[in-house]
């Protein structure tokens, strides 16, 4: 007696748990072994004109779901995790700051996209065996608020020293380098300037520590709070003129104001920058493999070349590739970036961040 | 007669003790699977490497100097946030337990809400409230975003009905005749308090203090929201080198160490709850309580109506008046929209996923916490089955950013490929409402008396019978109160939904979050709506058990 009714109180309590396993998979198994449908792993920066997807799916006949993974670091490691069972078929958005984790973790198959060819060649550069695909790039630099200089009779700084000078004390707000990617991409570009070791970047910061910079955890609170140039930030009364974000930052200050103004409400200081470029690749173990190639190429090709400007506010890689007017005019690319080889991006990251955190967050 | 009784006891013990195991069989299966080996699957991914486990790792990462600070921040910031909570709910749990005045029951119900609300929700009203213009910056010019006050604050925001309901609900039951004898022999009131209350008081307070704690170490979205770069607890920096610094073996080594403190606080717990469960003269709950006499009780009330009015109703009043903002319900408007560009699909859609994800997530959380809760009451539960007790708890004190992790990795292969299904979310949330259906039913099932199921099973009926005849009609309340608690923790879960929601489905504090993170009014203020929404839900849900639970006073 008590055995079947162990039995049966045990069979409820599994099969309960079975019955919902089982509705669960017929209808959220899409994704897995459905050839025409392809997905897409991003952050959550990811946007693209509606038109130019249906275009693809049009012409290619696959059609596109996209899976938004938190910020960029984040997608990057959750990818790496589930690498033996990927929750897509391209992965886009790991930058030169984050490529060699991608890379040495294996997430990526090879494959050479269409059109690579036409990518500027300045972009190219670790491009072994086609693993990765450059698609976009973008200049980390230090934003400032034009009203609150002119006010003051003050000239914005222009480069990385300036930055230590006493006349800009308390007016820089940066973000934090280990959560951050426009905080680890000013990281790097002061270590690209003054070198690791000696009187180097460790000392440049020191020195910028002395001179009140503020560091928050995001770029969303470095920007749209505590910046005082941005519209978020003017209405949030943020107090600091000064702000480590992208070059793209000013022209998207006129794009999305209503009406818009004749010039951006804010600069960039030139000297300031550090080059990022965002790659993607096709994921190892992916389960429409085909898709996936399809939709690399896409990625590269002219129609979504000329769309992404203003949808992820990046510049394109591809040769030709329209630039907006706005971008031209009050956001253009550093002359002179800071760059850096990712290998030694790979070498020393990690110990940077640590060594960059206990000394301006602790 | 009494060999035959004898006989018939002893058959019934062996059959009792079948009975258990198999009782305890689902949940210990449940556990096995949806815990313990996705949080070991991670924990092994961090220390294994080539296959050989790195036990080393653990002196490494504990030689850290930033570790031991963090080590060091959490375990401080626990203590002062759970002193504190006491030290501002203990009053409050008196005025709760023995003062009969107009909207007790309404009011009791809402200074639960915070408990069950997600974290990002309550750093975000926060943050509006001490934050850069907050209300306390426009109105005074005091901002505490960037101080270890927001975080404390916040924690007693939280767990004050932690407090009121673990010391109040026991305090509401002592006979007050006891004390009052005290006095009549000539005892002061402070030494009558002293003697007599404050001991049959004591082992509350302390497994209330315990929890206040385990929940303050263990603190992810507010210390995350509250303290900026500079404060991090133990929970947040294994989301850290998990999500951002991709140190697993870091994140692992701290993921141990924050399971042996829990698994300590735990064992201390259980030892308190036993201790209450000791023979205490208790009375109905409803001839305990009067109007407040004098200017000194009625003081004491306004204080607690005063403090529970700033540090509970105003954070929350605060968050219902963002989500208004100037142009009245266009945030609400808003969320009907797919073109807002942060979903692809209409965030209003979110309140529809939570609700589907919360009412799997109960039924699975009563089916487990029942069976357990039921196992667990047997009078001849042994000390093995005792330990089970506190293991069920656990799942509250691991970290939930581990628990994500860790079913992306480990549930991805058949018969367990369960990573692209819904009911993943549920699973998690689930884990969370358990321990929460234990501990409603627990005491309520061991307060039936075994001779009725003794009378029962002599008769002859099976222990199936049993349970149906005897201690289902008793429990049903308390079952109903506690899938109504499942029902609100799993809706406010956070810390694993965000790892392992769909884009495509995202859960309400998942929306919430997302939207947080982007910029701009609209998105802001639609965050805000979202967040008043979800904490109606759970103030409806709240106040409708209230009403359940007051009335079982009469059924008992």
């Amino acid at each position: 007696m008590s055995i079947t009714k162990k039995v049966s109180v045990l069979a409820l309590g599994l099969g309960m748990v079975g019955t919902l396993a089982a509705c669960g998979s017929s209808d959220g198994g899409q994704g897995s072994g459905d050839s025409r449908t392809v997905t897409l792993v991003s952050h959550d920066s990811w946007a693209a004109s509606k038109d130019v997807i249906a275009a693809f799916e049009k012409s290619s006949g696959y059609k596109v779901r996209v899976l938004e993974d938190g910020d960029a670091g984040q997608a990057v490691n959750k990818a790496i995790l589930t690498k033996d069972d990927p929750q897509g078929d391209v992965f886009f958005g790991v930058d030169n700051t984050l490529l060699s984790r991608a890379l040495d973790n294996g997430i990526f198959q090879p494959y050479e996209a269409k059109g690579s060819d036409l990518i500027l060649p300045e972009y190219r550069a670790g491009q072994d065996e086609h693993r990765v695909t450059p698609v976009d790039t973008g200049d980390v630099c230090v934003n400032y608020d034009k009203a609150y200089f002119s006010e003051r009779g003050l000239t914005p700084p222009d480069s990385l020293d300036d930055l230590v000078e006493p006349r800009y004390k308390d007016l820089l707000v940066t973000e934090n380098a280990a959560s951050s990617s426009p905080g680890l991409g000013f990281l790097l570009g002061t270590a690209a300037k003054y070198g690791d070791g000696g009187r180097g970047w460790q000392d440049y910061w020191k020195k910028l520590k002395a001179n009140g910079v503020k560091v928050v955890d995001s770029w969303e609170q470095a920007y749209n709070e505590e910046f005082s140039g941005s519209s978020g930030g003017k209405k949030a009364k943020g107090d600091r003129p000064l702000v480590v974000s992208y070059a793209s930052s000013p022209p998207a200050e006129v794009i999305y104001a209503d009406p818009q103004p004749a010039t951006a409400p804010t600069g960039v200081a030139q000297g300031t920058c550090f080059r990022q470029i965002e790659y993607a690749g096709l994921l190892d173990n992916a389960a429409n493999p085909e898709g996936g190639k399809a939709l690399l190429d896409f990625l590269i090709g002219k129609e979504f070349q000329d769309d992404m400007p203003l949808n992820m506010f990046v510049y394109p890689v591809r040769e030709g590739a329209r630039i907006p007017e706005a971008f031209r005019k009050f956001g253009p690319q550093a002359e002179d970036p800071q760059t850096m080889d990712p290998a030694k991006i790979a070498d020393n990251r990690d110990q940077w961040v640590k060594s960059w955190t206990s000394l301006v967050l602790k | 007669m009494d060999l035959a009784r004898t006989e018939v006891k002893r058959r019934s013990t062996a059959r009792g003790s079948a009975a258990r195991l198999g009782l305890m069989a689902v949940p210990v299966a449940f556990f096995a699977v949806f815990f313990a080996y996705p949080v070991a699957a991670i924990v092994a991914r961090g220390l294994k490497a080539d296959g050989v486990w790195r036990f080393g790792r653990i002196a490494d990462v504990l030689a850290q100097s930033d570790i031991r600070h963090v080590l060091w921040f959490t375990t401080w910031q626990a203590l002062a946030s759970t002193a504190l909570t006491l030290l501002i709910a203990l009053p409050g749990a008196y005025v709760f337990a023995r003062f009969d005045f107009p909207g007790k029951q309404f009011l009791r119900a809402v200074v639960t809400v915070p408990f069950v609300l997600p974290t990002v929700v309550v750093g975000t009203a926060f943050l509006a409230l001490v934050g850069r213009g907050g209300l306390l910056d426009e109105l005074w010019g005091l901002r505490l975003d960037t101080t270890v006050w927001a975080i404390l604050l916040a924690h007693v925001f939280f767990n004050y009905a932690v407090v009121v309901r673990t010391v109040g609900g026991l305090w509401s039951q002592l006979d007050p005749r006891q004390e009052e004898a005290a006095r009549m022999l000539g005892a002061s009131r402070l030494t009558a308090w002293r003697t007599v209350t404050l001991p049959a008081l004591g082992p509350a307070v302390a497994a209330a203090a315990l929890m206040v704690f385990l929940f303050t170490f263990t603190s992810f979205g507010v210390v995350q929201i509250l303290g900026g770069p500079t404060f991090s607890t133990l929970e947040v920096e294994i989301y850290r080198q998990t999500s951002q610094v991709f140190d697993l073996s870091t994140a692992a080594v701290l993921t141990m160490i924050q399971f042996v403190a829990v698994a300590a606080v735990l064992a201390v717990h259980a030892w308190t709850v036993r201790r209450r469960e000791t023979a205490l003269r208790l009375v109905d709950a409803a001839r305990t309580a009067r109007r407040p006499r004098g200017a000194g009780q009625w003081a004491l009330l306004a204080g607690v109506l005063v403090t529970v009015a700033g540090l509970v109703l105003l954070p929350l009043a605060v968050l219902v008046q963002r989500s208004l903002g100037a142009s009245g319900f266009g945030y609400y408007r808003a969320l009907t929209r797919a073109d807002g560009g942060t979903f692809l699909v209409p965030p209003i859609e979110a309140i529809g996923n939570s609700l589907q994800y919360a009412l799997a997530a109960t039924a699975i959380a009563v089916v487990i916490g029942a069976l357990a809760a039921t196992a667990l009451t047997r009078r001849d539960a042994g000390r093995f089955v005792r330990g089970f007790d506190a293991l069920l708890m656990l799942p509250l004190g691991v970290s939930a950013v581990t628990v994500g992790f860790g079913f992306l990795i480990a549930l991805d292969e058949p018969p367990l490929d369960l990573r692209s299904t819904w009911i993943l979310v549920p699973l998690a949330q689930a884990l969370v409402g358990v321990p929460f259906v234990v501990r409603t039913m627990l005491p309520v099932l061991r307060a039936v008396d075994a001779r009725l199921r003794e009378a029962a099973s002599v008769l002859g009926a099976s222990p199936w019978r049993v349970w149906r005849e005897v201690d289902l009609p008793m429990v049903r309340r308390a079952l109903l109160v506690a899938a109504g608690f499942a029902f609100a923790v799993s809706l406010g879960e956070f810390g694993a939904t965000v790892f392992i929601a769909r884009p495509d489905s995202p859960t309400l504090p998942v929306a919430v979050a997302r939207l947080l993170g982007r910029p701009g009014d609209m998105n802001y203020g639609q965050a805000m709506a979202l967040s008043t929404i979800l904490m109606l839900v759970c103030a409806v849900a709240l106040v409708v058990l209230e009403r359940l639970r007051t009335d079982r006073s009469g059924e008992f």
